[in-house]
């Protein structure tokens, strides 16, 4: 008679998705590639004008990256809802938020890493400058995470409806701008040749806020949700 | 729905709830895992509030809803196997012999996609076997089983009583306990 410690129902979590993941690969190209493709048809609308492409880049950058990871937040929660898994959640003898924070950075690996990975080929493709590059990744790995943990809590509140999908962006949508915000203007003041620290620092902050608050507010959105 | 209902569960009890459709059964099953809160009144474990005790009360019981509660994608074992995780493990059986006991002997690592309904719902009991729960709440838990199998979910139940175990059920299945069990009947619809 023993219950597993925390850390261990953690990974045994963290794994169950990676492997549900794994076994669903064609989901899971999904968001890298409508973010790649949103990406590589900006050049082609604007023309080829490198100044302006330029310009536009960080922003179209992470336009593409919030969009990319709205389109993956519905999948979060929407077949533990479906087929009952939920429930089960909600009644393990583990603090829910801890699952909760295990589900969410599984989801990250799978749907944010990937865009992280491939942010220097569209770095490429949209002319921005090789000393930006570095900045321009280190936003999406600071920013990406705190998309989903924001994100996450939209889910949970949107998880019982059947059309959840519209209501979840007005949701979320307004909560990533700050993100937005604070990593266009690194990327830009980077290609500037200017430091970054500030915007930087302020990107950790939200990470480290979401961190700690988002897991609480998902798991009372889910308790909400299934009752 | 209902109101002025008290009732106590002791170790090796059943409460059986019945009524008609749309009585109420589904919902106080929640109620009483803590999945849903009540409007009035409150669920007590060992005397004090579930919904204080929230984990603490969590290990102690095991709820078999409509839906199975398995993935799909993964196999019966590895299904097993997080159950487990989620719960308090209990040790004198294991996962493989849990699945013999619900006559899935053979299918660990079969999809459970590819298992027929029956069979799905057959690993969702052997859940209840994997951890230490001393309370099961099983809502309709003979839904798709052949009637061996009803009869054969049947003896397990009794076995879980008898070791001191206790329940909360629903069926529309008259149940057929072999052995002097307590059962404690409440129809919803007369409240």
């Amino acid at each position: 008679m023993s219950t597993l410690s925390l850390t261990s129902a953690f990974n045994l979590l963290l794994k169950r998705d990676l492997v549900l993941a794994y076994r669903r690969r064609s989901e899971l190209v999904n968001p890298m590639l409508f973010f790649v493709l949103v990406t590589a048809m900006f050049p082609l609308g604007i023309g080829n004008d490198p100044k302006l492409i330029e310009a536009v880049g960080p922003g179209v950058v992470w336009v593409a990256a919030l969009l990319a990871s709205l389109l993956s937040l519905d999948s979060m929660f929407r077949s533990d809802f479906e087929d009952g898994s939920l429930e089960q959640y909600m009644l393990s003898a583990h603090p829910i938020s801890i699952l909760v924070l295990a589900k969410i950075l599984a989801h990250w690996l799978v749907t944010g890493l990937p865009l992280f990975i491939v942010a220097p080929l569209l770095a490429i493709l949209l002319n921005i400058p090789g000393e930006a590059v570095p900045t321009l990744m280190l936003t999406l790995l600071l920013g990406t995470p705190v998309l989903s943990l924001i994100g996450s809590v939209g889910v949970a509140l949107t998880v019982g409806l059947r059309r959840g999908g519209v209501i979840l962006s007005l949701l979320v949508l307004p909560l990533y701008v700050p993100v937005l915000i604070f990593a266009t203007d690194a990327v830009k003041t980077s290609i500037a040749g200017i430091p970054t620290t500030a915007q930087i620092s302020i990107l950790s902050a939200m990470l480290v806020g979401s961190l700690v608050l988002a897991p609480l507010a998902t798991a009372a959105s889910l308790r909400i949700s299934l009752s | 729905m209902f109101e002025s209902l008290a009732f106590a569960i002791n170790p090796g009890q059943a409460l059986v709830l019945e009524g008609r459709n749309g009585s109420g059964k589904t919902s106080l099953l929640r109620i009483l895992s803590g999945i849903r809160l009540p409007e009035s009144g409150q669920v007590l474990w060992d005397g004090k509030d579930i919904f204080r005790l929230g984990p603490e009360f969590h290990e102690h019981i095991a709820y078999l809803g409509h839906k199975d509660g398995s993935k799909l994608d993964l196999t019966p074992l590895e299904n097993l196997r997080i159950a487990q995780g989620l719960g308090k493990a209990r040790e004198e059986i294991s996962l493989e012999e849990a699945l013999d006991q619900v006559g899935l002997y053979g299918f660990e690592d079969v999809p459970t996609r590819n298992m027929s309904a029956g069979q799905q719902r057959r690993l969702a009991i052997a859940r209840l076997l994997v951890t230490d729960a001393r309370l099961w709440i099983l809502d309709e838990p003979f839904t798709s089983l052949d009637r061996k199998g009803i009869e054969h979910m049947e003896r397990l139940f009794e076995a879980h009583l008898k070791r001191g175990g206790m329940a909360a059920m629903t069926t529309h299945h008259r149940i057929g306990f072999k052995e002097e069990v307590q059962l404690i009947r409440i129809n919803l619809s007369e409240r």
